[in-house]
């Protein structure tokens, strides 16, 4: 093939270009490329096509070979990326190999074999012909007209009425996506209560044991739950109840206590704080000892724990809930009274 | 209709295939009259530049998560019901957890190929939402959204908002430690939005969090609303681009009126289906080699427990960000709470940034007073106020990023959260703007060069001594390409100030708007370097020409091309030596 952007070399065709609708660009200089002109070249581009399409229907077998023949636990060392499960690897490569050689293909079809002459085609005028706008105004006039929708008023109204009102029934029916629990409590009465009451016995938040002061050293922590936790969960299924009553124990000296969130809220220097994020609900417990600043692996609100619980850094804006704690007859810590406030992220009607 | 048409007629000479094809061909078109449809459209000429490819990048991979999708549609449990895990991943064997975790492990451990597909679907919809991302710079930079595309633009920032909202809601899904702490964060979001927040959550959840009816809504919204919007999106965003032409850039016989490139038959049947398989192929060779989110790793959920250095995946990390470098505000009035913390960086931050992207071609529109039809793109430079806010907007949107990675750079670099928050919370506000000035600079500048090179052409390094001592730098034309590249510069005067009173002494009513609108308008165009008039360009080209003129002795010697291109620009002629050393070496021999 010769360089055809003169609109000379490309023969007596029945498909010239200039018959489908677009010509080659005069003006731009066309270099042909070795297969246009050496046909041994061509062949080559031919064999290099063939033999992807060729080694993609290999790779296919050898997929199927590695779906049946690896065992799916096994793993191997490959470079790089280290101990990978065989399998995995195994088919990825295959079937991507398989896939990713069709395409290369294809483009190599098309850029060494299929023509490379640039082409025009003339744009068209999106906007509609005079004709065609007038006509569609006349019908829209005569649809008015006839319809009447101008002159009956009453019509046009009780129809926008009706029109507005029919998709009320669509958004009531989505009121019972949640189903109000029993005695019917609104969000912020849910959102306000948890499972700690006064006597509530303070239990480790996996193994449910409960804890006597002289199991916390000074400057450790517990995550915590309530001693009912378990109960509860069973009855529910839901982890709604955990997801509120968890707390985090720590123990301090006494002497560095700088203020608590009412007097006396402390057991020998053990503090409980609720261990949900009062910016949007995180757990936490990355907790400095030294320092007593617990601090939000989300989004890095940092709570003083020695000084009531307040923010010192970071996005929230409230400080952590202190639940106030005691031990009871047999020396267990205890609850001795519920969250004076609501625990987790803040919402309208938490005042 | 008649029942004879090209594609019976001809069969003279044609392969069984092409004879099987052509009666399909046929029998279709007498049902639907396809040919007509066909006829038009397979010579459909397609301009080629590889930015046009971002585009498909997105389309491509979007199949991929659609074809993997429907796959793991087979093997996960949409359920929250509790159940204890018996796979074969030792390390969790005999704990409690969610079914949908349950199923997500069975898939990655128990089904031969299942952690393949899940692994494509995750790395494919990361491609997919990154491809948005840089195919909406390219057509905002070069403006192809400008009339008639703003359905289309439109229509792309309402494709960007799902696929976020199709990327959070499927990692949310397999119900891991990680996915349950966004969800966590989701909810505390709602219930922040002022009246309805409480209520919203209650009713999104099915009461309090987690409580066991959210993942099976989320999975309906993932593997239908979502998609099925997209898909509806992808095929009008399409059907537009065929209808409207696609725009091309500017180039020798380019015009506003014409496309130049390639016809659909056979060239980009080719290479846009090769290049489907080569996105499928590298999706599933990634998927194949690298690990995405090893959700058994990170354990069932449950809402008290979190591990360090948590992180959504990439697209959600600027809002992650905002909400990191947010100071603590919240005000309370008249016994209700406003979370100011959690509405700006969460709700009202994000609103303003797609409400601002999806009318930006209209207050362009607007400013500049620009009705006409705009095929050709704009290169960058040409509109340095459009590039300097876009530059302007992607420093906003870095910054937040840093800022959604804040602990891992503060542990990676041994820097503290605090000072990285502050300097965030600084430069958000600081660094945008020098981003456009700087921008907007840089375009100036390029555009004088611009100037420059059709005014005086390009230095060709070839200093030239004049009889009477002189040193002069030939220049030359710069070629035609570049020519034509640099000639498409549309100049656009700024609109005037408008009249407060006008000379009957009737008042403007519209005056303070169209001062505003003047002022922008100002502010777009005013600092353009204009382009050089004919005559200009043609007083440079005179002046190159008496350059030529004066170097033409010089070029009779033999070769002169040649040996200019060979040597760097320096003269030289057959016979004069090369080297130093070759030169010293004649002399001896003399």
């Amino acid at each position: 093939m010769t360089d055809i952007s003169t609109g000379s070399g490309h023969g007596p065709s029945e498909n010239t270009p200039a018959k489908l609708g677009y010509s080659p660009v005069a003006d731009i200089p066309h270099r042909p490329r070795v297969a246009d002109t050496d046909p041994k070249a061509a062949r080559r581009a031919e064999r290099q096509v063939a033999s992807m399409f060729m080694l993609s229907m290999l790779f296919v077998v050898l997929f199927i070979v590695a779906y049946i023949a690896i065992d799916k636990s096994a793993t191997v060392y490959v470079p790089v990326f280290g101990a990978v499960g065989a399998m995995n690897i195994a088919l990825g490569f295959t079937m991507g190999v398989a896939i990713f050689l069709i395409g290369a293909g294809a483009i190599q079809w098309a850029k060494k074999l299929m023509p490379d002459v640039e082409v025009v085609q003339q744009r068209h005028d999106l906007v509609s012909p005079t004709e065609a706008t007038k006509e569609a105004a006349a019908n829209y006039e005569r649809g008015k007209e006839e319809s009447g929708f101008a002159r009956f008023k009453i019509i046009r109204r009780t129809l926008i009425g009706a029109m507005v009102l029919f998709p009320i029934p669509l958004v009531v029916m989505l009121r019972d996506l949640w189903i109000s629990p029993p005695g019917n409590p609104s969000p912020s009465e849910l959102l306000t209560t948890t499972l700690w009451e006064d006597g509530t016995r303070v239990v480790t938040d996996a193994t449910y044991l409960p804890i006597r002061p002289e199991d916390i050293p000074v400057g450790g922590l517990v995550s915590a739950a309530p001693a009912d936790l378990p109960e509860v969960q069973e009855a529910e299924h839901d982890l709604n109840a955990r997801g509120k009553a968890a707390i985090i124990l720590v123990r301090m000296d006494p002497a560095e206590i700088v203020s608590q969130q009412g007097d006396g809220w402390d057991y020998q220097g053990i503090l409980a704080y609720s261990k949900i994020c009062t910016h949007v609900g995180c757990p936490i417990a990355l907790y400095e000892q030294r320092t007593h600043h617990l601090l939000c692996p989300c989004h890095q609100s940092t709570f003083d724990l020695s000084d009531s619980g307040n923010v010192i850094f970071g996005p929230a804006a409230r400080r952590m809930p202190q639940l106030p704690i005691g031990v009871d007859a047999e020396g267990f810590i205890v609850a001795k009274a519920p969250f004076a406030e609501p625990v987790g992220p803040s919402f309208w009607e938490r005042g | 209709m008649s029942t004879t048409n090209p594609a019976a007629a001809s069969p003279a000479a044609a392969s069984p295939i092409e004879a099987a094809g052509g009666g399909v061909a046929t029998y279709v078109d007498q049902r639907v009259g396809s040919n007509k449809f066909l006829g038009r459209n397979l010579g459909k000429v397609f301009p080629d530049h590889w930015s046009f490819m971002l585009g498909e990048i997105a389309l491509y991979s979007f199949l991929v998560v659609l074809l993997s999708g429907v796959y793991l549609t087979l093997f996960f449990k949409p359920s929250m019901v509790e159940v204890i895990y018996n796979g074969s991943y030792v390390p969790l064997k005999g704990i409690e957890m969610s079914e949908a975790y349950a199923s997500t492990l069975d898939i990655s451990f128990d089904v031969r190929g299942g952690l393949l597909i899940r692994q494509m679907h995750h790395w494919a919809a990361l491609i997919f939402v990154a491809a948005i991302a840089v195919h909406m710079f390219r057509v905002f930079f070069t403006g192809a959204f400008r009339k008639p595309r703003e359905f289309n633009w439109i229509l792309g920032v309402g494709l960007a908002t799902l696929a976020l909202a199709a990327g959070f809601s499927g990692y949310s899904l397999p119900d891991d430690l990680l996915s349950g702490t966004g969800l966590q964060i989701a909810r505390g979001i709602v219930q922040s939005i002022p009246i309805v927040g409480t209520w919203g959550a209650f009713l999104l959840f099915g009461g309090e969090f987690p409580g066991t009816d959210f993942i099976s809504r989320l999975y309906g919204i993932h593997i239908l609303l979502v998609p099925g919007l997209i898909l509806a999106l992808v095929t009008v965003h399409l059907m537009l681009v065929w209808t409207q032409k696609h725009t091309q850039f500017p180039g020798p016989g380019r015009t506003n009126n014409n496309v130049v490139g390639y016809p659909l038959m056979p060239v980009y049947m080719a290479k846009a289906g090769g290049f489907f398989f080569i996105v499928f192929g590298i999706c599933t060779l990634i998927a194949g080699l690298v690990t995405i989110n090893p959700i058994w790793l990170f354990g069932p959920y449950t809402p008290d427990q979190v591990s360090a250095g948590s992180q959504p995946d990439w697209y959600i990390g600027w809002l992650d960000g905002a909400l990191r470098i947010m100071p603590n505000l919240e005000s309370y009035l008249f016994g209700y709470t406003i979370s100011w913390n959690i509405l700006i960086p969460a709700v009202i931050m994000p609103g303003i940034v797609f409400t601002a992207l999806a009318l930006y071609p209209f207050l362009e529109a607007w400013v500049t007073g620009d009705k006409r039809e705009h095929h050709l793109l704009d290169r960058p430079r040409n509109t340095p106020t459009r590039t300097g806010i876009g530059v302007m907007a992607i420093t906003f949107y870095g910054l937040l990023w840093i800022g959604g990675g804040n602990d891992i750079i503060a542990t990676s670099f041994n820097l503290t959260i605090n000072s990285i928050t502050w300097f965030l919370r600084i430069t958000i506000f600081v660094l945008p703007p020098i981003a456009f000035v700087v921008t907007k600079r840089i375009c100036l500048a390029l555009q004088r060069r611009d100037r420059d090179k059709l005014l005086h052409g390009y230095e060709t390094g070839r200093v030239l001594r004049l009889p009477h001592g002189e040193f002069i730098e030939v220049h030359e034309t710069i070629n035609y390409k570049e020519m034509a590249v640099i000639t498409s510069k549309s100049d656009i005067a700024p609109l005037p100030a408008p009249v407060k009173v006008d000379a009957d002494g009737v008042a403007n009513r519209k005056y303070r708007i169209q001062s505003l609108r003047a002022k922008l308008s100002n502010f777009f165009y005013a600092d353009n370097i204009t382009k050089p008039t004919t005559a200009e360009i043609e007083a440079a080209q005179h002046h190159i020409d008496h350059d030529a003129a004066l170097e033409a002795p010089l070029h009779a010697y033999e070769d002169a091309d040649e040996i200019r291109n060979a040597h760097g620009g320096v003269l030289h002629h057959p016979g004069m030596a090369n080297t130093n050393a070759e030169q010293l070496a004649g002399r001896t021999d003399h």
